[in-house]
C-alpha cells in the first residue's frame, strides 16, 4: 500500500501537525518508503494466530477505587504555558 | 592521586568505604572533566553542579557514620528521558522546552535512595527516536571513539547516545538509559560500553517520558559488567505505580558476575547471519562462542524463523503507540505553545514547530497505520508476528537454549551527518536488525565489548536471555568481557 499527497495531508491533519504544501511531497517519499519496507509482513502466515496484547502472561493488575493522589493543582499547572487560577488557559472553543 | 573518573564504578565505591577520598572529591573530579569535554562531546543537555554536591556532602556524611547505601556517592548521569524533579526533562526535544516535572521517577528515586548522586541530564535522540543520537534537538553527541588516523567525528549511536559516550568518555560512573528497539545495547556497542535492556516490566515506567509503552524499557549503561549489574539492583523492582512492572525479588545481580557459563547452551540463530554482513562481524561472533565453550559452555545451532520480520513490525507497533503517546503535547499542558486562531490552529502550529523531522515522520506513520480501515491490516498483523516472534524465542528456550549469542550491531559507529543514511529512514532503522527482536519478544539482552574493527573502534556482542534471567546474561557477558581482555577506553583526543 502506498499513500498520495492527499492522504498525507489527511494524516497531518488527524495527528495535529501543520504541514506545508511544500513539505507534502517529501513526507509522502518518506512514508512510502516506510510502508514499503513493512510490506513484506504479508508474507507471514498468522492463521489462527492471536495478536499479543501483553509479552508477560499476566493480567492487568486492579487497584482499590481509592482517592491516593492529588490537591495539588497549583503543581499541576506550574509547568502550563498559560494558566490563570489554576486552569489551563486555551483559545476559545465554544461560541 | 590517580584520575578519580578513571575508576570503574566498584572500584569507585571501594574506595569511598575505605576513605580513600571524599563523595566531594569524586563528584569535583566528574564535574571539571564534563567542563572539559562537553563543548567536544556534546553529551551532558543540563548539568547540575550545585545539586551534585549537595547529594555528594550528603553521602560523605552517611558514609563517614558507616551508614552508606550500595551506590552511596557515586555520580551517575541520568538520560534527559527520566523525570527529574525541578530539572531539565525534555526528551531532547523543542516540544518539551523549559519542562521541569513536579515529580521524580521510580528509577531514578531508587537510584537517590541507594545513595547515588545525579551530575545532569544526558542527549539523546529526541523522544528515543534515533540510532545515531542526531535527532537530538540540542544537536549530536559525538562519538569519545575515532577511527585510527581520523580526525573524523562518529556518532555514539542511540537513542541512549548521550549516556553511552558520557560512561565511555569517563564523564560519569555509570548511566541511565532506555531501550525501545535497540537504544541501550547499540550505543554501548558503539562506544565500548556494557548495556543492558532488562525483562520487560522489571524496571517502573513511571515518570519516564513514554514513547512506545509496550517496548520501553530502562536500563543501566557502564564501564564494565560489574558497574552494571550494580547499577541494575538498584534500578529494578516492583513499582504499583506502573501497571505493566512485575512483582518479582530484585536478586543481587553483581552476585551472578562471577558465575561462569559451565553447563549452559548457548543457542547461535541462523537467521542472524545476514547476507552481506562484514567477516569482522562474522569473526567476532565465532570468537564470543569460543570463548564461551572454553569456559566450559555447549554451543547450539537453532533457528528463530520470524526474526527477519521483526524489523518491520516494530515499524508499526512503535509508532502506533508514539502516535498515541505523543498527541499530549499540545502546548497546553507544559512546554512549547505557538499560538494561533483557534484551538487547532494552536495544536498544529506547536506541534510542527515543537517535533522534529523523525518524531514527525513517526507519529504520521502511528497515526496512518491506526487510523480506520487500516488498524487490522497493519497494527493487528504486527501484534500478531510478534507473538510469532516470541514463540521463535520459547522454542528455543524449551529445546534447552539458556542464553543466544549474536552480533549486537550489523557495523562499527559510523560518520556524524552520512548522507546515505540520512537519505533513506529505512537504511538508518537496520541498525537495530539484531537488538528490535529482543524489545517485540520482552526479553532481557545485554551488549558487551569483544573486540575492535580494522580501524580500531569498538564491536559489541549481545546475549539475549529467558525472561527475569538476566543473572545467566551478566555471567555469560563477563566471561566475554574476561576473554577479551582488551582495554576499551578512548584515545582521550577532547
Amino acid at each position: 500500500m502506498s499513500v498520495d499527497a492527499a492522504t498525507v495531508k489527511r494524516i497531518a491533519r488527524l495527528a495535529r501537525i501543520r504541514i506545508e504544501e511544500s513539505e507534502v511531497a517529501s513526507y509522502q517519499g518518506e512514508l512510502n518508503a516506510i510502508l514499503g519496507f513493512v510490506e513484506q509482513l504479508t508474507e507471514v502466515d498468522v492463521e489462527g494466530v492471536e495478536p499479543m496484547t501483553s509479552v508477560t502472561p499476566m493480567a492487568l493488575r486492579r487497584r482499590d477505587d481509592a482517592i491516593t493522589d492529588g490537591g495539588y493543582a497549583d503543581k499541576i499547572v506550574s509547568n502550563a504555558p498559560l494558566s490563570e487560577d489554576n486552569f489551563f488557559m486555551v483559545p476559545k472553543v465554544v461560541e | 592521586m590517580t584520575d578519580l573518573t578513571k575508576l570503574s564504578l566498584a572500584d569507585a565505591r571501594k574506595g569511598l568505604e575505605a576513605k580513600s577520598f571524599t563523595a566531594t572529591e569524586l563528584t569535583g573530579a566528574y564535574l571539571s572533566a564534563i567542563e572539559k569535554a562537553n563543548p567536544s562531546l556534546n553529551a551532558y543537555v543540563a548539568v547540575t553542579p550545585e545539586q551534585a554536591l549537595d547529594m555528594a556532602k550528603a553521602s560523605d556524611e552517611k558514609l563517614a557514620k558507616g551508614q552508606g547505601g550500595p551506590l552511596e556517592g557515586i555520580p551517575l548521569g541520568i538520560k534527559d528521558l527520566f523525570g527529574t524533579k525541578g530539572v531539565h526533562t525534555q526528551a531532547a526535544s523543542h516540544i518539551l522546552d523549559g519542562f521541569k516535572p513536579e515529580y521524580e521517577s521510580t528509577v531514578t528515586s531508587n537510584l537517590w535512595r541507594d545513595g547515588a548522586v545525579m551530575l545532569g541530564k544526558l542527549n539523546m535522540d529526541e523522544f528515543a527516536m534515533g540510532s545515531s543520537n542526531e535527532t537530538s534537538y540540542y544537536g549530536p553527541v559525538v562519538n569519545p571513539f575515532r577511527a585510527e588516523g581520523s580526525n573524523a567525528n562518529l556518532v555514539p549511536g542511540g537513542s541512549s547516545g548521550g549516556s553511552a559516550a558520557a560512561v565511555s568518555a569517563w564523564l560519569c560512573a555509570g548511566a541511565t538509559a532506555t531501550d525501545t528497539g535497540g537504544s541501550i545495547r547499540q550505543p554501548a556497542a558503539f562506544t565500548g560500553t556494557v548495556g543492558i535492556k532488562p525483562t520487560y516490566g522489571r524496571c517502573s515506567r513511571w515518570g519516564v517520558v513514554a514513547f512506545a509503552s509496550s517496548l520501553d524499557q530502562a536500563g543501566p549503561i557502564a564501564r564494565t559488567v560489574e558497574d552494571a549489574a550494580l547499577m541494575m539492583t538498584s534500578m529494578s523492582g516492583y513499582d504499583v505505580k506502573d501497571s505493566t512492572s512485575v512483582d518479582l525479588a530484585v536478586p543481587d545481580f553483581a552476585a551472578a558476575v562471577e558465575r561462569g557459563v559451565k553447563g549452559l547452551t548457548i543457542g547461535v540463530p541462523r537467521e542472524y547471519r545476514m547476507d552481506g554482513m562484514p567477516a569482522e562481524i562474522e569473526k567476532l561472533w565465532s570468537q564470543g562462542l569460543e570463548w564461551l565453550k572454553a569456559e566450559g559452555a555447549t554451543v547450539k545451532d537453532i533457528s528463530l524463523p520470524h526474526t527477519k520480520y521483526a524489523l518491520p513490525a516494530y515499524y508499526i507497533v512503535a509508532p502506533a503507540e508514539a502516535s498515541s503517546n505523543l498527541a499530549r503535547y499540545d502546548g497546553v499542558k507544559y512546554g512549547l505553545r505557538v499560538s494561533g486562531k483557534d484551538i487547532t490552529d494552536m495544536y498544529e502550529l506547536t506541534r510542527a514547530a515543537g517535533f522534529g523531522r523523525e518524531v514527525k515522520r513517526r507519529i504520521m506513520i502511528g497515526t496512518y497505520v491506526l487510523s480506520a480501515g487500516y488498524f487490522d491490516a497493519y497494527y493487528v498483523k504486527a501484534q500478531k508476528v510478534r507473538t510469532l516472534i516470541k514463540k521463535d524465542f520459547e522454542d528455543a528456550f524449551h529445546g534447552g537454549v539458556d542464553a543466544v549469542l549474536t552480533p549486537a550491531t550489523p557495523s562499527a559507529a559510523f560518520g556524524v551527518g552520512d548522507e546515505a543514511l540520512a537519505a533513506d529512514p529505512v537504511a538508518m532503522y537496520l541498525n537495530d536488525i539484531f537488538t528490535v527482536t529482543v524489545n517485540m519478544a520482552g526479553l532481557p539482552g545485554i551488549a558487551v565489548p569483544a573486540g575492535k574493527d580494522g580501524k580500531g573502534l569498538p564491536l559489541g556482542l549481545q546475549l539475549i536471555g529467558k525472561p527475569f534471567d538476566e543473572e545467566t546474561l551478566f555471567a555469560a557477558a563477563r566471561v566475554i568481557e574476561k576473554s577479551a581482555d582488551m582495554d576499551f577506553s578512548p584515545k582521550q583526543w577532547w
